[in-house]
């Protein structure tokens, strides 16, 4: 794989309800500060754009069709769309790049989560005709995945705790995060259960937001002049819809696209790590081969606050942005979709 | 063979499984602005400030040139037809007897059109460039909604040649 | 740069208006394996998935794909799933091609579908929204007020659009999967089909179908081990604009303006009326096919009604360049497939295997699919030569 600058990449913050604004109002702002923080007037000055985002996150279809509207899309523009996590809308990019039709890119993602109920909505991924009519949720299948887990031993609930002690701690220095602050794993272990294994706080929230990205060949963010950090390699892979069918106390998926996208060809500093519950931070760490020695989720992960459909590409961004700022040298992001992580990606980035 | 057991070996072809999601929609700022004046017997659009057309309803951004309006600008009442179509098959959940007049209209001093039904005149006389006026219900019936208008209906003035309908005016 | 890409297998469902024979997974699941035995592959031959769909809501299901893997032979291998209104069945296809010509694939399948019967298409295309009055009368009630348009402007016939109406009906008639079977139907049956949308006629506009359509496209060594002929992708083009925006040029958009001219000059075309044997391009209305004869530049500006009513674009009347030899999506339209048939019919009759609607020695053919309000375009070209 040719190596592709990430160049630029903003975030709004994780709100629980953008109360009045609506889609184009929601990613605006992060288009035009992400193409601003390069220098480009609009989409006409990057040779592709592309989007993430679901329909039924604000029950209205076709949802992305006003997203065009913030993007100054006249003269017509080289654009397109993913009914997916926004870290998927910068994968179709990246081939677009390797294939020589284009040399820039501009990304973005966006979720209004706060219209329905998000759980209950994603009941809806699953087989029509067995699982959802059953209405089982997300929190309900990812209790599943936990419940395993403790069973097989692979963890405990105190170790649960950890991750969401950590991802508040580290929170408290990102201004985006909804969740933050310090609280002890003992603390949270006083909780109740919400849904048996899962307290409250193993469970991301529900947020409202936008994310965007700016990417180009090496040769162009040069042309540019602007410092980026290279992604070396992504990959993603998908798993069974069927949980009878899987162990759900691994991810083979993550292993699978961690492995082709060479996460093991270096140390890693960080890694960004799209885990919506605790137990899933764990199981992930382990898939992507990740030793002690890496700094989990230095943002809070989405623990702290998760942008539906833009919470993948977030991470990527989270991860990139680091390295542009010399905090670290190597990291690698993850993003996920479906339910008990079904389907994930995974990016290694470097320092250029 | 026992008519149970016919039955029970009726081919399967689907499954009843309805589907209840509830959603509270929030309208965007641009358009619960102009809603909030539509509630007043207002019409009210945005300017873009960089391309100077004015956009009715404002969706909070020009997407020709991407960026936020804020600038608002009243408009009257008064519209020029650009296109219509009439239609035969009702509308689902609609009072309205087909055939009826669906028109794109542009408002005096908008340079985008919206729909909206149009009546008091025959169907076949209705044409493009024709001029129309609001017809607005009785201000007690007012609501956060378009409907207000019950429709638009011609008015005795000169046909706008097609080509000048919308066009923004040199000021 | 970019690798070379061809499509090496096809497989299309029969179209109809429910498919109670299948679930969601099989109907996929049978396009799918068609485009596998089309191409005498298996599933492990297969790198990746890409599927395309329209709406979600067309069949009630939150992100079908995550469920649809199973019955693709996807597990282990990475899934995308495109969605672009309309046109997606075509900007489907291109992401998937792009899979290959990035070097980082060498083989993979790609499908859409719809299976609209099982939900209410109708519902999920116009359930009232609370802020704007609730008007929508379907798709035709918003793109007849722009035919009208262009009926105005060029003082088209009214005969024009019944006589697409018929000619992609008879083209259909020779197509066994299409979903309309009307091999004797006359202009006077169409003029006197109900009026729904005037000036739209029932005839003059597209069924719903139940429908999926696949493809399998490989890299240029694999493709020159195929079995079968491949039809090799000359040219790929995207473009998209915003819904409505001031002096906005509805009759003839210009993204399908740039749409056109950006694959055009890819495969070297420069005459498209001249260079194409034929095309398949996204008709939803019959008079959008006037109307995208100009678009596309296949007829002077004004002159695509004409165009139509002499029989160019007609296999019956020995036309110089046949539009929608399958018939069309007047005669087949599950939404999410309907722009990849278009794509899949280009790529048949290139390689000679489009059965009794084939245009004799086709070389090189158009796919076009547009979707939302006439603003997002994709387009195909692919040829029986790679160059
Ligand atoms: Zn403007």
């Amino acid at each position: 794989m040719r190596d592709i600058a990430i160049v630029s990449f903003v975030q709004s913050d994780c709100v629980r309800d953008a109360g009045a604004r609506n889609e184009v109002e929601l990613i605006m702002p992060v288009v035009r500060k992400v193409l601003d923080n390069v220098g480009l007037e609009s989409a006409q000055n990057v040779d592709f754009t592309c989007s993430g985002s679901c329909d039924y996150l604000q029950g209205a279809a076709f949802a992305f069709v006003l997203g065009v509207d913030a993007l100054g899309a006249v003269p017509p523009i080289k654009e397109s769309h993913v009914e997916m996590d926004a870290a998927w809308a910068l994968y179709e990019a990246v081939l677009k790049i390797q294939s020589g039709q284009a040399e820039s890119a501009l990304l973005y993602g966006f979720g209004k989560s706060s219209p329905g109920e998000l759980p209950i909505v994603l009941s809806q991924q699953l087989d029509p005709y067995y699982l959802a009519p059953l209405w089982l949720d997300t929190v309900s299948s990812a209790a599943l995945q936990a419940r395993a887990m403790l069973d097989s031993g692979e963890i405990t609930e105190r170790e649960m705790a950890e991750v969401v002690a950590r991802s508040r701690k580290n929170a408290k220095s990102n201004p985006h995060a909804q969740l933050k602050g310090d609280v002890s794993a003992d603390e949270l272990l006083n909780e109740p259960t919400y849904l048996s294994p899962l307290r409250k706080h193993d469970c991301c929230p529900v947020s409202d937001g936008a994310c965007a990205m700016v990417i180009a060949t090496v040769e162009q963010a040069k042309k540019w002049g602007k410092p980026y950090a290279v992604l070396k390699g992504i990959d993603h892979r998908i798993e069974s819809a069927h949980f009878g069918a899987r162990d759900l106390t691994k991810s083979p998926s993550t292993e699978a696209a961690a492995k082709a996208a060479g996460v093991a060809n270096g140390p890693i500093d960080i890694a960004e790590i799209y885990a919506p519950f605790s137990h899933q931070e764990i199981i992930l760490k382990k898939a992507l081969g990740l030793g002690d020695d890496t700094v989990i989720n230095p943002s809070g992960g989405v623990l702290a606050g998760n942008l539906m459909m833009a919470s993948g590409l977030s991470r990527i961004g989270e991860v990139a942005m680091r390295i542009i700022n010399g905090e670290c040298k190597r990291g690698v992001a993850h993003a996920t979709s479906g339910h008990a992580l079904q389907q994930n990606l995974v990016a290694v980035l470097e320092g250029a | 063979m026992s008519d149970a057991n016919k039955e029970a070996l009726e081919p399967i072809t689907g499954i009843e499984s309805p589907v209840y999601l509830d959603y509270n929609f929030t309208a965007g700022q641009a358009t619960a602005r102009f809603l909030t004046k539509v509630k007043e017997g207002k019409l009210v659009g945005q300017r873009c400030p960089s391309c100077r057309n004015v956009y009715i309803p404002p969706r909070g951004a020009c997407a020709a040139c991407g960026v936020a309006t804020n600038e608002e600008v009243e408009l009257p009442h008064k519209a020029t037809v650009q296109s219509f179509t009439i239609v035969y098959i009702p509308i689902p959940g609609n009072p309205i007897k087909p055939p009826y007049v669906i028109a794109n209209l542009v408002v005096d001093g908008a340079n985008i059109s919206f729909l909206h039904l149009l009546s008091e005149c025959k169907n076949e006389d209705v044409r493009i460039g024709m001029r129309v006026e609001a017809k607005w219900k009785d201000p007690s019936e007012w609501g956060f909604a378009m409907e207000n208008i019950q429709y638009f209906a011609p008015i005795d003035e000169p046909d706008v040649p097609a080509e000048e309908i919308g066009r923004l005016k040199d000021a | 740069m970019a690798e070379l890409a061809a499509v090496v297998g096809i497989g299309q469902t029969k179209y109809q208006t429910k498919h109670k024979d299948v679930s969601i997974a099989g109907l996929v699941r049978d396009a799918a394996f068609k485009a596998l035995q089309d191409a005498e592959l298996t599933w492990d031959d297969i790198d990746a998935v890409i599927v395309g769909k329209a709406p979600d809501m067309f069949e009630g299901m939150v992100m079908p794909e995550l469920y649809l893997t199973d019955a693709l032979g996807c597990n282990g291998k990475p899934m995308l799933r495109v969605h672009t209104a309309g046109s997606v069945g075509g900007s489907t296809a291109i992401v998937a091609a792009s899979y290959v010509q990035s070097g980082m694939f060498k083989r993979i399948l790609t499908v859409t579908y719809e299976k609209q019967s099982e939900s209410n298409a109708m519902w999920a295309l116009s359930n009232a929204q609370p802020f704007s009055p609730h008007l929508n009368a379907g798709a035709g009630g918003f793109f007849a007020p722009i035919i009208r348009e262009y009926m105005r402007r060029t003082q088209a016939s009214p005969e024009a659009g019944i006589k697409v109406a018929v000619k992609d009906r008879l083209h259909g008639a020779r197509n066994p999967l299409a979903h309309l079977q009307l091999p004797n139907i006359t202009m006077k049956e169409v003029e006197e089909s109900p009026m729904l949308w005037e000036p739209l006629r029932f005839l003059e506009s597209c069924p719903s179908s139940d429908g999926a359509c696949a493809l399998v496209i490989s890299n240029e060594e694999l493709a020159k081990q195929s079995p079968k002929k491949p039809a090799w992708i000359r040219g790929t083009a995207m473009r998209s604009e915003p819904t409505m925006y001031a002096g906005r040029e509805e009759v003839s958009p210009r993204a399908g303006i740039d749409c056109a001219k950006d694959v055009y000059a890819q495969a070297g075309v420069t005459n498209p009326r001249k260079d194409f044997d034929c095309a398949e391009v996204y008709v939803p209305f019959s008079w959008y096919e006037p109307m995208w004869l100009e678009n596309l530049g296949f007829a002077e500006k004004g002159e695509g009604w004409k165009m139509t009513l002499e029989g160019a674009t007609s296999l019956d009347d020995n036309g110089d360049i046949p539009w929608n030899c399958s018939g069309g999506v007047l005669s087949s339209n599950p939404i999410g497939a309907s722009g990849m048939i278009r794509f899949a019919e280009a790529a048949r009759q290139v390689r000679g295997d489009a059965g009794d609607h084939q245009v004799d020695g086709a070389k090189l053919a158009l796919g076009h699919a547009y979707g939302g309000g006439a603003q997002f375009f994709a387009m195909w070209v692919v040829g029986s030569e790679k160059a």
